[in-house]
């Protein structure tokens, strides 16, 4: 086969040759870690489900008041710091660097606020003596803390990754070091985080709340 | 994807309206979710309903937020078939098992 009949192929407009997906391999790549991200995350909380629905004495420690409250406002504000993001990707791609640094900024300050909230959640929970593998209630069932802790700590892992990420792209594109690509590459990233915490939160906090049978 | 579509993506891949209108509607879904945790349902009719609202909630992250909606239909085959097959094998593995050692506990 010649040069020129590769090229063809490679310029072919199904585009099939150099770039199938008419991506970036920055936010290719991003997109397989998410893949593979979320089936772990998938994995955390079937097992959550798996030890719950097989232990009938499973604890329901989450009222409306104040765990129910407090888990809703950590949604508004995951969600809200979406919202930021969109609106910082659109101003890196319109090459609006003062307006792209702002949104990061509100992104990141929405990030480090909910894990403030989660972590004061959390030392309200040890205080309680409820640990990753001990807890108060009787009968006690050890797993309830394993599992908790287990699935909400990675999401708080990611959370905090998340906002020293994305620092590190507003400081970049701040200095012209990077561009609109990685700006949105790292919005995916931040997203991902968001829809994970779109099923923690009904499946362990609103579960949890005080049911019929 | 159609062409058409393709070729309107990259002009416009979401303005700050579409933004916002994808952003009440994720507020809003989520306001019906704690709802419900009032109205105390049968754990199954509430899982079954808040597993629902977290795929639409998901679903609108994915299309609008993460553009996926504006990518190649490629990029959505790649994806999204091959999750949602792995997250039903977990499913279809686990859950029947987690009743059997419900029903193996002796009965007192």
């Amino acid at each position: 086969m010649s040069h020129s009949e590769l090229e063809g192929i490679v310029e072919s407009p199904w585009s099939g040759g150099a770039s199938p997906f008419a991506i970036n391999s920055k936010k290719l790549g991003m997109w397989l870690f998410i893949v593979s991200d979320s089936l772990t995350f998938s994995a955390l909380l079937v097992s959550y489900a798996y030890v719950r629905l097989s232990n009938p004495d499973w604890p329901r420690p989450f009222e409306i008041w104040p765990a129910i409250a407090k888990s809703t406002l950590m949604t508004l504000i995951l969600l809200s710091s979406s919202l930021t993001m969109v609106m910082g990707v659109s101003a890196a791609h319109r090459g609006d660097r003062k307006k792209t640094v702002r949104w990061l900024l509100w992104t990141m300050l929405f990030g480090a606020l909910f894990v403030i909230i989660h972590a004061t959640e959390w030392v309200t929970l040890f205080g309680e003596g409820v640990t990753p593998w001990s807890n108060p209630w009787k009968p006690m069932v050890p797993l309830f803390g394993g599992t908790f802790f287990g699935l909400t700590g990675l999401h708080m892992l990611h959370v905090t990754i998340g906002v020293v990420y994305l620092g590190v792209i507003a400081w970049g594109f701040n200095k012209g070091k990077w561009t609109g690509d990685h700006v949105e590459v790292s919005g995916l990233y931040w997203h991902f985080v968001d829809l994970v915490w779109m099923f923690i939160f009904p499946m362990v906090y609103l579960m949890s709340v005080n049911l019929k049978g | 994807m159609s062409a058409h579509a393709e070729a309107a993506a990259t002009h416009e891949v979401g303005s700050a309206k579409l933004f916002l209108q994808v952003w009440a509607w994720l507020l809003g879904l989520t306001a019906i979710e704690v709802l419900l945790a009032y109205l105390r349902l049968h754990p199954s009719l509430m899982l079954t309903i808040l597993v629902g609202l977290s795929l639409i909630k998901s679903a609108l992250i994915i299309s609008y937020f993460m553009h996926l909606r504006f990518e190649r239909l490629g990029l959505f085959f790649l994806i999204i078939p091959a999750l949602v097959f792995c997250i039903c094998v977990m499913l279809v593995v686990f859950f029947p098992d987690a009743r059997r050692l419900v029903d193996m506990r002796p009965q007192w």
